[in-house]
């Protein structure tokens, strides 16, 4: 079936999964563009960080013919949250605590990129060089 | 509303960018927007992230950065008081004198405060040391990380017009960050247009009882 993963700050992706509760098994070869993981030999990788699946727990993680894998149990290990919505087949997968707080207490202002009015996109980063007085407000 | 700040400090290198967590998008921020005439960037953040990597959990909230890209002042209330819960008049939406006077109080301290940053730079007392800056953070509890999952997905459906299938996701997060006025108020204002100021809204305010709506800003270090 056709699953909605929202990944972090990735564009919803259309993944053919299947739902098994808890569980969200994606198609193998669907794993880099939905979530930007891959797996390699050594375990789930993006980039050069590689996170080995755990010894005795492959079934939690894997399966063969067709190759799928837990993105579920993924976020789980990695203690990030993960919050779906069967009716419409809607998974998000969130940043974890652990990591927004690592990256607070670095004081380096995160970077985001958000429309103005007109759908213009701008980067905080744009904006490197000056004082920035980054303000919040809301209509309601 | 921050226009003539900017055009008083522009010259300094400064520069203002307002963010609107508002998850009406340009159908609910336009027209605020296009009657402020801003010459700064106005950002629509309609899913809340910009909420989440600074940890603000209310508005007029600010967070300043300097050239360097460091966080000088994590998010505080930026130039606003509690003065509203009690010199208000809940009717006719007038503020009594004393309430004016306190407002001004609090938002000019706020402006001067900003005024020294802009022309002093790094020397200005109202520029956090790095150790005061990392305890003023507003660090994340396991609780608000799965709280902003549950808004994020909320948000995503209501987007959708699965206004139904989102509410319970919308519910979740403000049950689990109850710090957060702008979940709970964009939960309302999404339910029924004006909800997020109505009875329900006075009804939480007057159940803080002593704690504060909106912290003070601490100027000093």
């Amino acid at each position: 079936m056709s699953v909605t993963i929202l990944y972090k700050e990735r564009p919803p992706y259309a993944a053919s999964a299947t739902v098994e509760g808890e569980n969200l098994w994606v198609d193998a070869g669907e794993l880099p563009a939905s979530a930007g993981w891959e797996l390699r030999p050594e375990g789930v990788c993006r980039g050069d960080v590689c996170v080995p699946v755990p010894r005795g727990r492959e079934g939690e993680f894997l399966r063969e013919r067709p190759a799928r894998f837990n993105l579920a149990a993924l976020a789980r290990l990695l203690a990030e949250p993960v919050v779906h919505e069967d009716a419409h087949g809607v998974w998000f997968f969130g940043e974890g605590a652990a990591a927004r707080r690592a990256e607070m207490q670095s004081l380096r202002a995160p970077d985001f990129t958000l429309p103005d009015l007109e759908g213009r996109p701008h980067a905080l980063a744009d904006y490197r060089g000056k004082k920035v007085f980054l303000v919040f407000w809301a209509s309601w | 509303m921050w226009q003539a700040l900017y055009d008083e400090l522009r010259a300094r290198n400064f520069i203002v960018i307002s963010v609107a967590l508002d998850s009406g998008g340009p159908a609910t921020t336009g027209q605020w927007i296009s009657k402020a005439k801003a010459t700064y960037p106005c950002l629509i953040d309609e899913r809340h992230v910009t909420a989440e990597l600074y940890g603000v959990v209310n508005v007029s909230s600010a967070v300043w950065i300097d050239e360097s890209g460091r966080i000088v002042r994590p998010a505080e209330t930026a130039g606003t008081s509690d003065a509203f819960r009690t010199q208000l008049d809940r009717t006719t939406k007038q503020m009594s004198p004393q309430g004016m006077a306190e407002r001004e109080r609090v938002r000019g301290a706020y402006l001067n405060a900003l005024r020294d940053w802009a022309v002093s730079g790094p020397a200005s007392p109202y520029v956090l040391p790095v150790d005061a800056a990392r305890r003023r953070l507003p660090l994340p509890a396991e609780a608000y990380a799965l709280a902003a999952a549950n808004f994020r997905l909320g948000q995503y459906l209501h987007a959708r017009g699965h206004a139904q299938a989102a509410a319970p996701y919308m519910a979740e997060a403000c049950r689990l960050h109850p710090e957060s006025w702008s979940y709970r108020r964009q939960t309302w204002e999404l339910e029924e247009p004006g909800k997020a100021g109505g009875a329900e809204f006075w009804a939480a305010v007057d159940a803080l009882g002593d704690r504060p709506y909106y912290p003070p800003a601490v100027l000093e270090p």
